[in-house]
């Protein structure tokens, strides 16, 4: 039984986490002091003067505290951690929509015309580099409202892996298809849509799933900047309200959420998957 | 103007040569040949004499240099339905199944066409090359043979006037390249296309067409000869091999591959004589 390769991995997966959670907690226990507390530790609420990490148990009760009652509403400060995150989600599938419907036909007609890709691609070259968060100042000055310059970072960080991906998968098309295509007397709408459109599927699933990960990415750093809700201003709070627990528990909010985010593309990307 | 069904007239292909000054490089140049409607004609040549690349200007994929060539007297330009082309590699889509890749040609060829009719006709032809089981079975599933098969059943669904094959049967083993063959034949002799077929392989050709074209090597081929094949229909694989003039024909296009074809190139064979293929016919009735 023990000679099954998932089973081992996964036995090996939970003592890793058992050691880890074990060193973790044992190494942030609160000092107990034997002496007496004096004057000033009872100021200071407690004996020690230096702040630990909390540690996993005080994480595991606050996320069990959180996770029952996600969607609480108590104020601009104090939303539920449910409400937190789908502020964030809304905004990278927005973001990662209008990216899409710009990268993907735009990918299209730079991987069918090489006029085109050699026209655009300096453009392509400078722009891409730049990190999403610069163009946050721009972004708010000409469009004057936090939430939609933070869908905008979202837009124009996801954009470029789709683009390039689209171009890079419609312009190695194998040549027999497209042949397939002329000699069948196919529109140039519909050799893009029967021929071109499935074969390149899987490279263009690939760039949208690299562009769903940079801007899950991107996002927390976007609203840390801009505020008002979503997860990256939640992490920011708690930091700011001196709750590592909450801080803690959020980091791994957003590890969870980044990896459903990519296990959906993941999905998709296996329903275009095709074997030559 | 003509009765011709098809007419090539002085086909050419030649590419930039390398450098500055170079003079650009003749593939192949001064093809002239017809095909009568329902005749299966075979070209053989060695390889880079540019066999493919005249398929290719037949499927209207390539463009030739100089020349033209004509289909019921109108000059081809482009590709079209009416020239049907069976590549050696399949070209099946391999997102789809075996039947969609027939439904994907026969929707193309009828638009018009109610759905069960598409789908009606599309697997009458898919039963034709005994695939009745593979339906819906994407391309990788398949074997070679069946790919083949598929990708041939694709091409006489659509009912082009004018079949191009290019070796399809270049990449299988011996014996399923013999079954394919027979079906070949079998659906051919239904049909009555006219194909225009390359091959590398003299039995094949001898087996399948009523006349060989044969190739000089490269550069600066020619079309040098036109073997007509003096063997009665229906043949059979077994049975060919018994014919009188089974032998002759074959020692005939072998010669050709092996001693004449580099002599008889155009480097060597300058001249209006050239021009057009020599007709070679051997009597039927001698043994």
């Amino acid at each position: 039984m023990l000679n099954s390769l998932p089973l081992r991995s996964a036995l090996l997966s939970v003592v890793l986490l058992i050691v880890l959670l074990g060193s973790w907690e044992l190494m942030n226990q609160a000092p107990t002091d034997t002496k007496p507390l004096t004057e000033y530790e009872m100021l200071m609420g407690g004996a020690s003067q230096e702040a630990r990490v909390p540690p996993p148990s005080a994480v595991i009760e606050l996320a069990i505290e959180e996770l029952s009652n996600p969607f609480y509403d108590a104020g601009p400060n104090d939303k539920g951690i449910g409400i937190q995150l789908g502020y964030s989600i809304y905004r990278v599938l927005v973001g990662f929509f209008f990216a899409a419907l710009i990268a993907i036909p735009v990918g299209f007609l730079i991987g069918m015309s090489p006029l085109m890709y050699n026209a655009l691609n300096p453009y392509i070259q400078v722009l891409r580099p730049i990190s999403p968060l610069a163009w946050m100042p721009l972004a708010l000055f000409i469009i004057k409202d936090s939430e939609a310059s933070a869908i905008f970072v979202i837009f124009i960080c996801s954009i470029w892996p789709m683009l390039l991906n689209t171009a890079f998968g419609v312009s190695n098309v194998r040549k027999d298809w497209i042949n397939v295509a002329k000699t069948h007397e196919l529109s140039p709408i519909k050799t893009a849509l029967l021929v071109i459109l499935p074969a390149a599927a899987p490279t263009i699933l690939t760039g949208m799933r690299i562009s769903i990960g940079i801007a899950w990415l991107v996002i927390v750093a976007a609203e840390m900047l801009v505020g008002g809700t979503g997860i990256g201003y939640y992490v920011w709070n708690e930091w700011n309200n001196l709750d590592l627990a909450s801080v803690i528990f959020s980091i791994l909010m957003i590890g969870l959420v980044g990896m459903l985010l990519d296990m959906f593309l993941a999905y998709a990307a296996l329903l275009v998957e095709y074997k030559e | 103007m003509t009765s011709k069904f098809l007419e090539v007239q002085g086909l050419a292909k030649r590419y930039p040569g390398q450098g500055k000054s170079a003079e650009p490089v003749t593939i192949f140049e001064n093809a002239n040949f017809n095909i009568e409607k329902g005749e299966f004609v075979c070209v053989i040549g060695h390889s880079g004499c540019g066999k493919s690349t005249i398929l290719n200007i037949l499927a209207g994929l390539d463009h030739a240099s100089d020349g033209l060539v004509l289909m019921n007297g109108r000059e081809i330009s482009g590709p079209s339905l009416d020239r049907g082309v069976i590549f050696q590699n399949y070209s099946l889509l391999p997102w789809r199944t075996a039947l969609q890749n027939i439904t994907f040609a026969v929707q193309a060829r009828w638009p018009k066409w109610r759905k069960d009719e598409v789908l009606a006709h599309s697997q009458k032809y898919l039963e034709l090359v005994g695939l009745k089981e593979a339906l819906h079975h994407k391309p990788s599933q398949l074997s070679g043979g069946m790919r083949q098969r598929v990708s041939i059943a694709r091409a006489f669904a659509t009912q082009p006037q004018l079949l191009l094959m290019d070796e399809p049967f270049g990449a299988l083993d011996a014996l399923t390249r013999g079954v394919i063959q027979e079906e070949l034949i079998k659906i051919w002799s239904e049909d009555k296309q006219t194909v225009f077929m390359i091959t590398h392989d003299v039995d094949e050709a001898i087996l399948l067409s009523d006349r060989i074209l044969l190739m000089t090597n490269g550069p600066k081929a020619r079309i040098a000869e036109s073997v007509k094949i003096p063997i009665p229909r229906p043949r059979t694989r077994t049975g060919i091999i018994h014919h009188p003039n089974y032998y002759k024909t074959r020692n005939h296009l072998v010669d050709f591959l092996v001693n004449r074809s580099k002599d008889l190139s155009g480097e060597n064979h300058d001249g209006e004589a050239g021009r057009h293929p020599q007709v070679v016919t051997f009597d039927e009735s001698s043994d």
